[in-house]
């Protein structure tokens, strides 16, 4: 085993500002990166499993509760939700290109858009709690387990269990969706600094993962929570 | 300028290292340089371990007698569950990856730091901020759950603090998954010219797999403990049976993380022990490719065993058939290191150095503690001890006899090129030894009352098993008196030990081939590998001993 | 000092030997290695400073023999240890039923013809015992060392399992799963009597009123009878000789309704529909205690022809109202 002098040393110190100095260069940082935002989203996907977990085992175990649950659920407001996500996915992916052009002007209003899109979706779930905060469906001291639609019988008591899933899930979803939307403006003051140039747009590129990652738990989240077992539209 | 005959000269070297390149608090609290980091965590984990210790203390003196005659029965509750988070989730998860992995996974591999600094920095303040967010809740009264959790007691039933201490430990998980994504990327894509997978030291491969461990499991204990606290906050009915809850679920979901998570524990030691055997040995590791592959098969089945913790809870006898012989099977490549190390001192040059001794006695302990795993897989015994005392002398074998002895060795071997000093050989000789009987003398006994059927977490117990009780407890002072013999020769070399060398071991790997301690950036210039990991034997084959 | 409890179950003595085998194979291995590690450390002790080892290529046949070995020795005591296991969790047919009910922080045990023990249970030698478990709040243990005998009792299910006592004495009772405050105090005694002691101890003291009579009282307060009636068109199945039966679902799957079924059905009454009933069972998640559902499914059980005649002597009570037989 022997060391010696190595020609990216000699590179290094013509090295562009964005290099961090323990990286050989920079497409050696963009891998680290990109490698890391992965393995973080591949946390994210355990993070979130842990309640899908448990939602698939009650589902099964209580079918008829959760199923009659399901059905109080706003198939519109969800609906409309999930087309607003997946056009705020659009509008990232357009950041990104914009990025990789180099266009700051369109890097920053595709940003902007993106976050739009994003506050449009949890101004929906303010709207879609309040419901049901006012028809008592929030688990806890306060909750009237509700009548079933199709037989005006009251559901199964374990209804409550569907919404105590259905409010942690959502929530923790909307609370990835704020983070995100932090990062997106955080990103758009960066960009008005001038940061992102053709060479350089790695941080629009990672945040681009992580905003495609809080769509992807959504579309899973939209049919296991409103479509399955749904009796009318 | 020499140092010995200057008390008061510059302790560590004239040379520039990262212990001298600047000075005070900021530069220490706002440093990026993944050697300090390793040593503010040094510093944090054994503060923890200390809390966590003297609550073992506290342990042992109730249980010298039969009645419940030191505590009340709920301070003593409190008591067990504040040794149990301290020292899993404060000092035993973290500890190797974060002191020893932090300092030596760069230099292993010739990087100039991990992949993520500014990450490794927040990693460091979760930890903190998660550890004191525990500790309030002790200061302030304490909780009752056990260490584990299990529901309905601690989202319904418990007068403790169990919201902040979930929210605690939530912290400081995420600290542990940034630490492992930090090495997963570093060894990725960081590795000097040269230094293939093949050519890596086995210390990187067992930080490797441990932060596989990290990633994966993790989170899923992360959004349990979520959960729990939710439910306790919002009178949610997720683990409740009164509304239709299953507390067997929050098992599951809590052991699919905690069994992993004891590998955690183990795998960095083992990495560890590998590094100490061959370099006390001064000859290449036998079986290097079954070692580093042995780690990951370790990785990847320690998720597919949790439910042997769950043998008498109700769960299927189909699931308690598959569970047993998935953990049966997770014992193999443990023992295929076994050999591996033992081998290794075959025909070896075996210096009797501290860490050797460390190592030497990991083997012996980690051994016969795993073997009493087997007990824990069969069914039909794990029947009978289940949550008795058979399964806490166990655990505290592998934990304990293992990982922390290792820990020590790994300690006691890097210490040089940490600190730039030797600590004195005699004492830490003296002190291995006092650690091992102590050691012994604590556990052993636990493993006879445990089958005699003193279950685990009594703080009052029948009359006939306090002759074990009190051979348990005075092992454990002298265990106590063991650990603290390092911690005062430690600090005191920081001042008075004799200087270091840069390779006072005469061993092989990237960190010797630098400064002790290192400079900040490591490396002057990125090394180039061109032989295999612990190369002693080539060129030298005509000063071969017969 | 003994290092092994009183063997006082069928069970008992199985254990111990795999017991043994594992101390064998532990204690082989833990020396050999200790032997090995030791041996080597001394022969092959460094004797001069530049001293360096000698060569030893790796084995590739040294790793498969040291892989196999230990993969067979483990397959031997995963088969054992399932063998005993098998033996532990199957209740034979003649077992006589106990019912436990565990509570922070004590054991109330029924026997089915009303006497109640705290804490304490006294059975016969050579008698299969049966123990049906609920617990009122957090998860317990029901441990008997001596019995090598250990089952969660975990709120929200039934727990049952089984042993026979082969030895008279008296023997600990723990809670082997941590449950609050005085989990240590959660403890008592097992009482195992020859057969004529155990006569007059059942002959001595007052029976209470039988679970099934209590259970047949909760029956009527839940207005479980106005379905479950045997009146031709009754809404819901009926329960006369259910118990210990097959039922057919409305999934085209059949079940035997034995006490988890039974608890179930009250408590998730959606999850096992009856063919040819209306879905509009009540759930009464929450509404019945862990007791009263032990209650019920005692008095269930107690309609069917084999469970009512094994069932110990009638009550000094009035007899229970039953549901009729006759139109």
């Amino acid at each position: 085993m022997g060391s010696s002098t190595h020609a990216a040393d000699v590179a290094a110190r013509d090295a562009p500002p964005e290099l961090r100095h323990h990286f050989v260069d920079m497409e050696a940082q963009k891998e680290a990166s990109a490698l890391g935002m992965w393995i973080f989203l591949v946390t994210e996907v355990l993070f979130f499993g842990g309640m899908f977990t448990a939602y698939v085992i009650y589902r099964a175990a209580y079918t008829r509760a959760f199923e009659g649950a399901s059905n109080l659920l706003d198939l519109k407001l969800g609906a409309f939700n999930t087309v607003v996500l997946i056009l705020s996915s659009l509008t990232m992916a357009l950041a990104v290109w914009a990025g990789q052009q180099g266009k700051k002007a369109l890097i920053i209003l595709f940003l902007l858009l993106t976050v739009l899109l994003g506050s449009t979706f949890l101004g929906v779930k303010v709207v879609e709690y309040k419901q049901k905060f006012a028809r008592h469906e929030v688990p806890g001291p306060h909750f009237v387990v509700p009548m079933d639609e199709a037989t005006h019988q009251p559901l199964p008591r374990q209804a409550e269990m569907f919404f105590s899933l259905y409010f942690c899930m959502t929530g923790l979803h909307a609370l990835h969706m704020i983070i995100g939307i932090g990062l997106l403006l955080w990103l758009v003051a960066r960009a008005r600094r001038g940061d992102f140039t053709v060479r350089y747009n790695t941080p629009v590129d990672m945040v681009g993962l992580y905003w495609h990652f809080v769509d992807i738990v959504w579309i899973f989240l939209f049919p296991l929570l409103y479509l399955l077992g749904r009796h009318t539209l | 300028m020499t140092n010995e005959n200057a008390p008061h000269a510059p302790r560590v070297g004239a040379r520039a290292n990262y212990l001298n390149a600047s000075y005070g608090v900021r530069s220490w609290l706002l440093t990026s340089d993944h050697k300090r980091i390793a040593v503010m965590y040094l510093i944090g984990v054994t503060v923890f371990f200390a809390i966590g210790g003297l609550a073992a203390a506290l342990i042992r003196l109730e249980l010298l007698t039969p009645a419940g005659d030191v505590f009340q029965a709920e301070t003593y509750n409190k008591i067990f569950t504040t040794h149990g988070i301290m020292m899993v989730f404060f000092f035993m998860i973290p500890g190797i990856p974060a002191v020893l992995g932090n300092f030596l996974v760069p230099l292993m591999i010739g990087a100039k730091d991990l992949a993520f600094p500014r990450i490794n920095l927040l990693s460091w303040y979760l930890y903190i901020i998660g550890g004191l967010t525990a500790l309030w809740a002790v200061v302030h009264g304490g909780l009752d759950t056990g260490w584990t959790f299990y529901t309905p007691y601690s989202t319904v039933y418990s007068n403790g603090w169990v919201v902040v201490t979930a929210v605690g430990i939530f912290i400081a998980g995420f600290s542990s998954i940034l630490t492992g994504l930090n090495f997963l990327v570093t060894i990725h894509t960081m590795r000097a010219p040269g230094m293939h997978w093949t050519r890596m030291p086995l210390f990187c491969w067992g930080m490797y797999a441990a932060s596989i461990i990290q990633i994966l499991g993790t989170p899923v204990v992360a959004i349990t403990i979520l959960l729990v606290g939710a439910e306790r906050l919002f009178h949610l009915g997720i683990f409740d049976p009164a509304q239709g809850g299953d507390p067997v679920l929050f098992q599951h979901l809590f052991w699919f993380y905690s069994h992993p998570a004891v590998y955690i524990m183990i795998l960095p030691a083992m990495a560890v022990i590998s590094e100490l055997v061959t370099a006390f040995s001064r000859k290449p590791i036998f079986g290097y490719k079954f070692i580093a592959g042995s780690s990951i098969a370790i990785a990847v089945l320690s998720f597919l065993v949790w439910g042997h913790h769950m043998f008498v809870s109700g769960q299927s006898v189909y699931a308690g058939l598959v569970f047993s012989v998935l953990s049966f099977l997770v014992a193999i490549p443990s023992a295929i290191k076994v050999f591996n190390w033992t081998a290794t001192l075959y025909k070896g040059s075996v210096s009797y150095q501290t860490p050797l001794l460390y190592a030497l006695g990991f083997i012996g302990l980690f051994t016969f503690g795993g073997l009493t795993g087997l007990f824990l897989a069969c069914l039909g015994l794990d029947i009978h001890v289940h949550d008795t005392y058979f399964i806490v002398a166990h655990f505290h074998y592998i934990m304990v006899g293992g990982t922390i002895m290792a820990y020590l060795g790994g300690l006691h071997y890097w210490w040089p090129k940490i600190s730039g000093k030797m600590y004195p050989e005699y004492w830490s000789r003296v002190s291995a030894w006092v650690i091992f009987i102590g050691f012994n003398l604590t556990f052993f006994p636990q493993f006879i009352v445990g089958y005699l059927g003193m279950p685990r977490r009594y703080h009052a117990y029948p009359e006939e098993f306090q002759v074990l009780n009190v051979m348990s407890t005075a092992g454990a002072s002298i265990l106590g008196i063991g650990y603290l013999i390092p911690l005062v020769y430690f600090i005191w070399s920081m001042r008075y030990g004799q200087d270091a060398a840069d390779n006072p071991w005469g061993a092989t790997g990237l960190e010797w081939e630098t400064p002790s301690p290192p400079p900040t950036e490591n490396f002057p210039e990125t090394p180039v590998v061109t032989g295999i990991a612990y190369d002693y034997l080539t060129g030298k084959e005509e000063a071969a001993v017969g | 000092m003994h290092f092994l409890p009183d063997q006082a179950s069928t069970f008992a003595g199985h254990v111990d030997a795999l017991y043994l085998f594992l101390i064998a194979v532990t204690a082989f291995f833990s020396l050999l290695i200790g032997v090995l590690v030791v041996v080597f450390a001394i022969k092959y002790r460094r004797r001069s400073a530049d001293e360096v080892a000698l060569e030893v290529h790796e084995s590739g046949l040294l790793e498969i023999v040291w892989t196999v070995i230990p993969f067979v020795i483990v397959m031997v005591m995963f088969f054992w240890g399932a063998s005993v296991f098998f033996r532990i969790t199957r209740p034979p047919s003649n077992a006589i039923d106990i019912y436990v009910t565990a509570k922070q922080w004590m054991w109330k045990l029924q026997h089915t013809d009303g006497r109640r023990e705290m804490n304490e249970l006294h059975v016969p030698v050579g008698q299969p015992v049966r123990l049906t478990m609920a617990s009122e709040d957090v998860i317990h243990s029901f441990y008997v060392p001596a019995f090598r005998f250990k089952r969660d009792v975990v709120p929200g299910r039934f727990s049952v399992a089984w042993f026979e006592a082969t030895k008279p004495g008296k023997y600990h009772l723990f809670c082997a799963e941590y449950c609050g405050t005085r989990h240590s105090n959660m403890i008592g005694w097992i009482y195992v009597m020859t057969p004529a002691d155990y006569e007059a101890w059942l002959a001595g003291g007052t029976p209470g009123e039988t679970l099934a009579s209590a259970g047949a009282k909760r029956f009527v307060e839940n207005a479980c009878n106005t379905c479950h009636g045997e009146q031709k068109g009754a809404r819901g199945p009926s329960l006369n000789g259910l118990f210990g039966r097959a039922v057919r679902l409305q999934n085209g799957q059949t079940v035997v309704a034995d006490e988890a079924y039974i608890r179930e059905s009250i408590v998730n009454s959606q999850a096992k529909l009856v063919e040819g009933y209306p879905p509009i069972m009540p759930t009464f998640q929450g509404l019945i205690s862990e007791e009263g559902l032990l209650q019920l499914t005692a008095y269930i059980k107690s309609l069917s022809p084999a469970a009512a005649a094994s069932a110990a002597a009638p009550a000094a009570t009035p007899a229970p109202e039953r549901m009729s037989t006759k139109p």
